[in-house]
């Protein structure tokens, strides 16, 4: 097993096409940098991520998932990431009920004007989720390499 | 009771207000109670029974039931009513083709409770008082109700009926049974603690779907757990997160929906007590978002398909005391 330092996390990073996902376009093209180990789906709306998803991509060997949208009040939908905020408190608090580290998920609001926001929320995130370690407990070993 | 409940039973089939009635019967043994469907005075004469051991939950046949002609009469229990009008609300249910009978129930056993109490041979069983008395084919035992109920019933949340067409017997009261105190005895433990104890108890599930089928909140027509492209269906268990997946999917599925009627604990033939994971979800929706009970009324807005502007973030989560 190599030393922890170079334990290098699998981060998924869900983020709503029209806030967090030109967020992270703006952190780019401002060149600031945060952790290649975020991977980003994007998807049309924070409200669109299912329970589910969060736990197959844990099932399927990430180590943390955030989730990313626009700020309550700015959905582009409305009312979009008022239910996701909902069902994201429920979830996380059943994940803590279950003894799964709490702070292997997280919410984030990020408007398209805060590349950096978003950039100091991923490096911080890495941060957390690389001194937490490996995922073992939602693993599927059948899931890994 | 079940004298009276025959009798009206047959007297609404004569004059022609329902055609068929939803009640018990026992099965192989006495003790194994099922639902069924009965047609005329005589099969109900045969078959029908109410025990103590008529634990189920009828309301979620009423789905199926409502979609064939005619009237269909049932029996609820306070529980069962606010799944009846959970399924309302979800408009699962059609109101006209139900006529309801709310019967009292002071709470039910199960073969399983008695036989692990050391009796054998039951063949039936009687109340009285604060008794039951289990018929046995070595005479009759008395057992204190409290030592003989059912998880679900010692913490009985309601006996009041909340939806009925006439009732038999009286009505009771809600209760304050302090169900939520086994979930905060786990959520005062350390995380590890609770990892422990949940793998300890998930890590049992055959994945039967038993839990899934009898649950009056779980009906959709297409479920995700019959999804081959969703992971997790139909597997047997693997001693993974694949059986903690399944748990948290089944009960986020029915948050905010579900009644706590406990039918997914009383079915489990692994005795996994899945209603905590349900409860822990209650008790959140009613600390978080005010206090919410399914059911309790017909067309009101799930807490999941609700929500305000000042709701609390999910950070909560990672600040709330004794976690």
């Amino acid at each position: 097993m190599s030393n922890v330092n170079e334990f290098k996390p699998k981060i998924v990073a869900f983020c709503c096409n029209w806030c967090s996902y030109a967020g992270a376009d703006l952190a780019g093209t401002n060149r600031l940098s945060y952790p290649a180990d975020v991977k980003i789906i994007r998807v049309p709306c924070s409200c669109r991520v299912n329970p589910m998803f969060i736990l197959r991509a844990f099932q399927r060997g990430a180590d943390g998932v955030i989730l990313c949208g626009c700020h309550p009040g700015d959905c582009h939908y409305t009312t979009g990431n008022y239910y996701a905020r909902r069902r994201m408190t429920l979830l996380f608090s059943m994940l803590d009920f279950l003894g799964i580290e709490k702070e292997r998920t997280r919410v984030e609001w990020v408007s398209a004007a805060e590349g950096a926001k978003f950039a100091a929320t991923m490096n911080d995130f890495v941060a957390t989720v690389t001194a937490l370690g490996e995922n073992k407990r939602l693993e599927d070993l059948r899931c890994k390499e | 009771m079940q004298g009276m409940m025959l009798n009206r039973a047959k007297e609404l089939l004569g004059n022609g207000t329902v055609n068929r009635v939803l009640g018990w019967q026992a099965g192989e043994f006495v003790y194994d109670i099922t639902p069924a469907i009965f047609e005329s005075a005589e099969e109900l004469d045969a078959n029908f029974v109410y025990n103590a051991f008529c634990g189920n939950n009828l309301s979620k046949y009423l789905i199926k039931e409502t979609l064939k002609d005619g009237k269909v009469l049932v029996f609820l229990k306070p529980c069962d009513t606010y799944s009846f009008n959970q399924l309302l609300t979800e408009h699962r249910i059609d109101r006209e083709k139900v006529y309801v009978i709310g019967i009292p129930c002071d709470g039910k056993t199960s073969g399983e409770v008695l036989k692990s109490k050391g009796m054998t041979g039951i063949t039936g069983i009687r109340e009285e008082g604060e008794e039951f008395v289990v018929e046995t084919i070595y005479g009759d035992e008395k057992i204190a109700k409290a030592d003989a109920l059912e998880e679900r019933c010692l913490t009985c949340k309601s006996k009041k009926h909340v939806a009925y067409d006439e009732l038999i017997g009286e009505d009771g009261e809600v209760l304050d049974s302090h169900r939520f105190d086994m979930v905060a005895q786990l959520e005062a433990m350390t995380p590890d603690e609770r990892f422990a104890f949940w793998r300890s108890q998930l890590s049992k599930c055959i994945r039967c779907n038993a839990c899934r089928n009898v649950c009056p909140a779980c009906s959709c027509e297409k479920c995700v757990f019959d999804n081959p492209n969703s992971g997790i269906s139909q597997k047997a268990a693997a001693d993974s997160f694949e059986e903690n997946m399944f748990h948290i999917i089944r009960a986020f599925h029915v948050a905010g929906r579900c009644t706590d009627c406990g039918e997914c604990s009383r079915v489990c033939p692994q005795n996994i007590p899945l209603h905590l994971l349900n409860r822990k979800f209650i008790k959140d929706i009613n600390e978080l978002y005010g206090d919410y009970q399914a059911g309790a009324e017909v067309g009101t807005r799930a807490p999941l398909t609700n929500f305000t502007k000042g709701d609390v973030e999910p950070s909560i989560v990672y600040h709330r005391e004794g976690k």
